[in-house]
């Protein structure tokens, strides 16, 4: 559903995504990983069709992303970073918003919202302004916002990020219902998170992938924990890279 | 079509839900009324609007900027924009979206000067057709200005930085006009080139339009300036969006 090919792009000098190529399947959880800075939220956001590749493209759910971007963005739900939404607005009168947005009106946005809002647990929150909540709540809104149009296919930029551990049990356990039926694609920084979501994973580091394989399979032939398989192959990249210069 | 609607909505709102809207217009309606007052409405002793009207583009240099500044300067700092840009919605449509939103809300500032319209009838007999195309008049060059202020404010991140550069664009194009201006100009420039600052300028089209003559040459200058713009607001936007 997700086919990425040859996509690039760099920011003046630094090359943030360097001609990385995958396909993501439905009923596969990819878990992009990287250190800081590897490139993961610009590989996510050209996906989102946020920003243009330099060179290279890819297609969700068919649909061109340079082609066709709007197709694109209807048939995906995205949470940005830092789950952007704007502060001066009440919870429900955002989600009405993205609801305007998608078209979903009437009985279809009464039952959109009657299925999200308990699904992220934000009915406490539903009448509250979006710049008075914990930096856990407005995720849980940016996830609602993701999720509000039943979305084939998911860009989760760090989805966990700010939650607490019951929290971030849902959130995990809410992928893990979803993943039968849809293609997600979570970046993130916890190792764990991995191993509890993903089906799959890929390390990218500096813009280019270093490895596409399953979290149970990378265990077996590295002998170890994730974290430590993550550390050997990140620190190797680096130290290539030291040599070559 | 839709996706515009939902721009539009959410903006127009936001004026209400925050203090900006009661801010501008309290403080708008208080200036406009006074400059028109203190500028001697009552010695002219003649039931018409023009000490009104005279003052609004020099007002608008200010109050219009302060309207336009956040449009997107506000939405690239908060992050809202990498939002906005990954729902279903062109730059195009959103750009418009936010523009009539804001337009609107200056027409109903405008509108909110109905008393000055009750006072001149109350004490005279004025003519109808002059108000109505000074509304018009006044309207377009809020728009205007308005168009100038969202390319600047698409420029920079900063409400700052983008409040002075639309101040600073919108009083050279209302100066350009004044006469002390074309009368220093006409010293050391060739009077085809002083009538063509004059030409570019809001105020002699606005003033022509005030006197209650709609001209093909003033409504199109209007609206080239505010399609003009809003054109570049488009393509800036496209551009640094992201950065």
């Amino acid at each position: 559903m997700i086919e990425v090919k040859e996509l690039r792009r760099s920011f003046g000098s630094v090359v943030a995504v360097d001609g990385i190529s995958f396909e993501v399947e439905k009923g596969q959880v990819l878990g992009l990983l990287g250190p800081n800075g590897a490139g993961k939220t610009t590989a996510m956001r050209m996906l989102a069709c946020f920003i243009r590749p330099d060179s290279g493209t890819a297609s969700v759910c068919g649909h061109d992303i340079l082609q066709n971007p709007i197709e694109v963005r209807r048939s995906l739900g995205y949470l940005a970073e830092n789950s952007p939404a704007y502060p001066e607005m009440t919870v429900g009168g955002f989600l009405k918003f993205v609801c305007d947005v998608r078209e979903i009106r009437g009985v279809a946005r009464r039952r959109a919202l009657d299925r999200i809002v308990p699904t992220c647990s934000i009915e406490s929150v539903y009448h509250q302004t979006i710049e008075t909540l914990s930096k856990g709540y407005k995720r849980r809104v940016g996830l609602a916002q993701a999720l509000i149009h039943d979305p084939d296919v998911l860009i989760l930029d760090e989805p966990t990020d700010g939650l607490d551990p019951n929290q971030k049990f849902e959130v995990r356990k809410l992928i893990g219902k979803m993943a039968k039926e849809k293609c997600i694609v979570i970046s993130t920084h916890i190792l764990e998170e991995v191993e509890a979501v993903c089906s799959r994973t890929i390390i990218i580091a500096k813009g280019k992938i270093l490895v596409d394989s399953t979290p149970d399979k990378l265990k077996e032939e590295h002998e170890c924990s994730l974290d430590a398989v993550f550390r050997r192959i990140t620190k190797a990249n680096d130290s290539k890279d030291r040599k070559k210069r | 079509m839709n996706s515009f609607k939902a721009v539009f909505k959410r903006e127009l709102k936001s004026y209400f839900t925050t203090p900006l809207a009661y801010v501008f217009l309290v403080i708008f309606l208080f200036f406009s009324g006074y400059l028109t007052f203190k500028q001697g409405f009552y010695e002219v002793r003649q039931a018409d609007m023009r000490t009104f009207f005279m003052n609004l583009p020099l007002l608008f240099v200010f109050m219009v900027p302060a309207v336009a500044m956040r449009l997107w300067a506000e939405e690239r700092k908060v992050g809202s924009i990498e939002l906005l840009f990954t729902l279903p919605i062109t730059i195009r449509q959103a750009v418009l979206g936010k523009f009539f939103a804001a337009w609107l809300f200056l027409a109903i500032a405008l509108g909110l000067t109905f008393p000055m319209v009750m006072t001149v009838s109350y004490l005279g007999d004025p003519d109808v057709g002059l108000i109505i195309t000074g509304y018009i008049g006044s309207i377009l060059m809020a728009g205007g200005f308005l168009a100038i202020g969202c390319f600047f404010s698409a420029v920079s991140k900063n409400q700052v930085i983008s409040f002075v550069l639309s101040v600073v664009v919108c009083a050279i194009l209302v100066y350009a006009g004044m006469p002390t201006t074309m009368n220093y100009l006409s010293t050391f420039m060739p009077a085809g080139l002083v009538s063509a600052v004059e030409g570019m300028s809001f105020q002699g089209h606005f003033e022509s339009i005030q006197k209650g003559v709609l001209e093909f040459k003033d409504l199109a200058y209007f609206v080239l300036i505010i399609v003009g713009w809003v054109a570049a607001c488009t393509i800036v936007l496209d551009e640094r969006k992201a950065s």
